[in-house]
């Protein structure tokens, strides 16, 4: 039993690091593919192809000045951007970045809990990211930030609803809550996305607007609120909401992967005559594949629709997404009652 | 009014606004994503416009107007005689100047009995439209393709003769600037500096 704890512990402290070097990348990426979709080169003088940028914008943030307002509630101020963090880290406990593999007579499974509700987790834990935001909006005790958290908070919780509803016919279908069931039932081709491409694209809208990506960015809206909730945050504490938001994007990327792409499985999986330890690893790296794809999704979005304003996000969220998934549990529930 | 003014347009781009109702499938605003999807795809791999600054250097016209030069003559003598015309035509009131004497024993120095012991352009308030250049009778002041190099005070900006001024064994070459036009504006005995 040792073994297992010791094992796990050590896919923690993998999966934490991995977290972080692949959202400080992302930013880099993100940065390049913005560049590249306005016809320009991107950052590329710190180190060759500008690999050394997130370091450099690391350090920038570490040596920026740290400037906290006199008017602000101290503890909730640094509060704020840790919880943050801390939530967006938190997710990918229950995602399973691939199979088992047999060592010995150990079985070690490549997640770091399987619990047997780990869709309500991820729910759970998500729903506590709006209380990151919201508290470093109200002690800032700065109008702006407050309107920029008052309008995220809405706008996740909205957009929550139709996120919940729409796995809600996922777990019709699959019976399990536990995200490993779910995603091996999905073995081979039988992806989710085939059965339920309405809630699909609903679960994916609406991810975009829990993470605040592009059309859904209202937190962060320069024009009218000066930056949002993090107006009055300088230096690290605001790299961390800022840094939050790719490990969010990392997160979301990996859940809608394993909903609906099928996680680690891949096609033709049993043709290839693998071992079984050596199917488990080109399952993890077919699931990176589908991961950097939705990451990238992300980012092609971002740079090509423009921004909601509140009123449309509102309509859109209520009057859209929510019937939507709504009619789509419906339409499962008929054709499971069919079926069986 | 000419009745073609109307059909003038910026861009053949431009389209004509309409306020008719969407259609089912437009409503799924889907499909109007995708294509947008598609078109920023496509400049993933477009030629990138990007010009990489230190190692490549945008190509500039041959009558650039740039970084000023104080030219000496063939002997190495210094040619402005501070007249103060390029001051007085310089509409940005960018140029100050000291005049003073020349001795028996600077002869080799300045071409003229009077030569400018200061002479400053305050590269902040010049607009670089060369008429400076087109002032001077002496042919002592022109505009090169060097570019005034990014400074973090302000007061470096002033440039006096220590930068200015070309150095005897580099010269700097302004031929380029004297294009058939100018050289007959120079010699037109209508502009009062010419005579
Ligand atoms: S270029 Fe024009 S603005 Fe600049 S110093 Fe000469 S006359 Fe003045
Ligand atoms: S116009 Fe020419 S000669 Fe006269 S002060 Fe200016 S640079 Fe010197």
């Amino acid at each position: 039993m040792d073994v297992i704890i010791l094992f796990k512990t050590a896919l923690i402290i993998v999966i934490l690091l991995l977290s972080l070097v692949i959202a400080m990348y992302a930013t880099l990426v993100e940065r390049k593919i913005a560049g590249f979709f306005q016809d320009r080169l991107g950052p590329n003088r710190a180190g060759i192809f500008g690999i050394l940028q997130p370091v450099a914008d690391g350090v920038k943030l570490f040596f920026k000045e740290e400037f906290m307002p006199a008017t602000a509630d101290k503890f909730l101020y640094v509060l704020g951007p840790s919880l943050t963090m801390l939530i967006a880290l938190l997710g990918s406990a229950v995602i399973p970045w691939g199979n088992t593999l047999v060592i010995g007579n150990n079985v070690f499974p490549l997640q770091v809990a399987d619990v047997n509700i780990g869709i309500l987790y991820v729910f759970a834990v998500t729903s506590i990211g709006v209380y990151g935001i919201m508290i470093g909006g109200w002690s800032s005790n700065n109008k702006y930030a407050l309107m920029g958290a008052v309008r995220s908070a809405s706008q996740m919780i909205s957009y929550e609803l139709a996120m919940g509803m729409s796995i809600i016919a996922i777990v019709m279908m699959s019976g399990t809550l536990s995200l490993k069931d779910i995603v091996a039932q999905q073995h081979g081709l039988h992806w989710n996305v085939w059965y339920q491409p309405i809630g699909f694209f609903v679960f994916v809208i609406s991810a975009f607007a829990e993470c605040n990506r592009t059309p859904f960015d209202l937190p962060e809206c320069d024009s009218e609120l000066i930056g949002g909730y993090h107006t009055e945050y300088s230096s690290m504490k605001l790299g961390f909401y800022l840094f939050s938001e790719y490990i969010n994007m990392f997160i979301s990327s990996a859940i809608i992967s394993s909903l609906y792409f099928g996680g680690y499985n891949f096609p033709f999986m049993h043709e290839l005559g693998l071992s079984h330890n050596w199917l488990t690893i080109a399952g993890t790296i077919a699931f990176f594949i589908k991961i950097s794809f939705f990451i990238f999704l992300f980012m092609w979005v971002r740079w090509t629709l423009p921004r909601f304003r509140y009123d449309q996000l509102m309509r859109f969220g209520w009057k859209v997404l929510l019937p939507w998934a709504i009619i789509n549990i419906v339409a499962t529930g008929i054709i499971e009652l069919v079926k069986h | 009014m000419n009745q073609d003014l109307n059909k003038i347009k910026l861009t053949d781009r431009s389209q004509v606004v309409s306020n008719k109702k969407m259609t089912l499938l437009e409503k799924f605003y889907l499909p109007a994503i995708f294509k947008g999807l598609y078109v920023t795809f496509t400049h993933l791999f477009r030629k990138k416009t990007t010009i990489q600054f230190p190692e490549v250097k945008r190509p500039v016209s041959s009558i650039y107007r740039g970084m000023h030069v104080l030219k000496r003559d063939e002997e190495g003598r210094e040619r402005c005689t501070a007249c103060g015309l390029c001051a007085l035509s310089c509409p940005a009131e960018a140029i100050t100047m000291v005049a003073k004497e020349r001795l028996e024993s600077e002869k080799h120095l300045y071409r003229e009995e009077k030569y400018a012991a200061v002479y400053e352009i305050n590269m902040l308030r010049c607009i670089y439209c060369g008429d400076c250049e087109t002032a001077c009778p002496k042919e002592a002041i022109f505009l090169t393709d060097r570019f005034v190099p990014s400074e973090e005070a302000r007061d470096n900006f002033i440039y006096g003769k220590d930068k200015l001024l070309e150095p005897i064994d580099a010269r700097i070459d302004v031929s380029k600037r004297q294009t058939p036009e100018v050289l007959a504006f120079k010699k037109d005995k209508t502009q009062l500096h010419n005579k």
